[in-house]
């Protein structure tokens, strides 16, 4: 007689303890027949989510389904442009996070129907879901900056997501320039990911060029009217390394400077005031919630295009059952690594919660820290605490809970390269012991 | 069945509204200690020069916290971190650290 998988699981499962006996968790854990929760995406929100929804509640049956083989980071990408470290330094593999989760599916979600609760994917998969989470980060507006198309994306990089087609392009254009060179760089107006990134990404090429290269100039085009944080520190830095405001900086900052042509031909960034030719021309676009978020419908607030949510669950106010996660929110918080990575946990918490069927806290304190580096061996930092405020349903920072570093420290370098470590252990679940490469 | 979930879920909300949002249940200290990780490590066992918090004695905790919040330790990042929690959630960290190793 033939037996079939699901028969033998229903065998195993009477016997109750083979699957202990056996230690085969993709037996027991197929067979998982708890709530079923589907996260997208498996960066730092919906890796941290699936690992701590396991961690607290082992009987939810997670599928987490991520388009890339690998995770690359990007907290210290901008280490690679100054070349400091390999791509392969801040490559980590998924087994870690694949031995938690109940199916872990390399694969690319094509639509969401939130009414039968179900996702399809590329390869012809679908998957029933009691709870959708939606981590995908971010998606660029590249039409948002004329000539910025398919041709000139070919050889004008953002880096704004890394990986060897963008980070590593980008470092080979800065290793590949003369001295006396120009590197333009264009920054979004706010919100955007990462918002210290852009001012440390001109710290640490500024950092490379002075070493390497010392004629060579780093043009900072922002769309903002100044520096959206930490300004004074950058400044400080800017000054006391690269020669802001004097006739040899290295860092040329133009604030107000929304890049309104490119011609990647001529290699010329066009501006309200300014048309500047680069050696290396990087343009930052301006950024959405990820296009995962409109299959959903949950793309809605500012001019459609980030998801508003409630703050104790994350749960989208548009679209019941789908949690959105990290960059894609529309939210108080900064779009950095730390929220998301903390907002995975913060989710988790009111699903556990919610799948038991208690009601979810209702005033959950969270907190969000950002180092910056301004050299290869000095940094700060910005951190917050925010609790949520049932009357106003809004997360509140709490006045004396955030500040900035009084100045740039070698320790605060070591703290960067610690809290690295620790988000990145924390997010893909790397265990004790864990050797890391990236160089400090 | 749906009744008793509707009924089961206003009983809920009336008790959660009735609760001081001070109230220090398992489920938010465990999210508030989850919330030291990026910087101290999973479970608070640090990988970098950052400390470990796990196994910390309650009372070293408390009083470090507070030394950071009223600057008799000098101002580094947990001074922001430690400015934002109350006496009583210090004290929850704290018992939470400490049994947690």
């Amino acid at each position: 007689m033939a037996i079939d998988r699901r028969d033998f699981l229903k065998a195993s499962a009477a016997l109750g303890t083979l699957g202990a006996l056996a230690g085969c968790t993709s037996l027991s854990t197929a067979h998982n027949t708890g709530p079923k929760v589907i996260i997208v995406g498996a960066g730092f929100g919906g890796a941290t989510c699936a690992r701590y929804l396991k961690t607290w509640d082992p009987k939810i049956n997670i599928t987490l389904i991520e388009a890339n083989r690998d995770f690359v980071s990007c907290p210290f990408s901008n280490t690679v442009l100054a070349g400091m470290n390999e791509l392969g330094d801040l490559t980590f593999s998924y087994d870690y996070l694949k031995k938690t989760v109940d199916s872990f599916v390399q694969d690319r979600v094509t639509a969401i129907d939130s009414i039968k609760r179900q996702v399809r994917t590329a390869g012809g998969l679908r998957f029933d879901y009691d709870r959708l989470i939606l981590a995908g980060g971010v998606e660029f507006q590249f039409d948002k900056v004329p000539g910025y198309d398919e041709t000139a994306r070919r050889t004008i990089k953002h880096a704004w997501k890394v990986g060897s087609e963008q980070t590593g392009v980008l470092r080979r254009q800065l290793a590949a320039m003369p001295d006396g060179g120009v590197f333009v760089m264009s920054i979004p107006k706010m919100p955007f990911r990462c918002p210290p990134a852009p001012y440390e990404r001109a710290c640490l090429i500024a950092d490379y060029f002075r070493k390497a290269k010392p004629r060579t100039k780093v043009v900072v085009l922002d769309g903002n009217p100044d520096i959206v944080v930490m300004k004074q520190l950058f400044l400080t830095a800017w000054k006391k390394h690269y020669g802001f405001e004097t006739a040899n900086s290295i860092i040329d900052y133009r604030p107000d400077n929304e890049i309104h042509q490119l011609d990647a031909k001529k290699m010329i960034v066009h501006t309200n005031f300014d048309d500047i030719t680069g050696d290396v021309i990087n343009i930052i676009p301006p950024m959405r919630a990820a296009a995962i978020t409109e299959l959903a419908g949950a793309r809605a607030s500012n001019n459609g295009h980030w998801c508003p949510i409630d703050y104790r669950t994350f749960e989208s106010t548009i679209v019941p059952n789908v949690h959105i996660l990290g960059d894609s929110t529309q939210s108080v918080f900064p779009k950095s690594g730390s929220v998301a990575n903390n907002t995975g946990k913060m989710c988790a918490t009111a699903l556990v919660e919610l799948l038991n069927d208690r009601w979810p806290d209702n005033a959950p304190v969270v907190t969000n820290t950002c180092y910056a580096a301004s050299t290869d061996h000095t940094a700060f930092n910005v951190a917050a605490v925010f609790r949520y405020d049932p009357a106003a349903k809004n997360m509140v920072a709490e006045l004396g809970g955030s500040g900035i570093s009084k100045q740039e420290s070698e320790l605060e370098f070591s703290y960067m390269e610690s809290w690295a470590k620790n988000l990145l252990a924390d997010s893909l679940g790397l265990p004790e012991g864990y050797r890391y490469t990236m160089k400090f | 069945m749906k009744l008793f979930a509707a009924l089961a879920l206003l009983l809920v909300s009336t008790l959660c509204a009735a609760a001081p949002e001070t109230l220090m249940t398992h489920s938010r200290v465990r999210f508030m200690a989850a919330n030291c990780a990026y910087c101290h490590g999973p479970d608070g066992k640090s990988r970098g020069s950052i400390p470990s918090l796990a196994g910390m004695d309650k009372n070293h905790f408390v009083s470090r916290m507070k030394a950071f919040r009223d600057g008799t330790r000098p101002n580094t990042i947990m001074t922001s971190h430690a400015s934002g929690y109350t006496d009583a959630e210090f004290a929850a960290l704290g018992d939470w650290f400490a049994t947690h190793k």
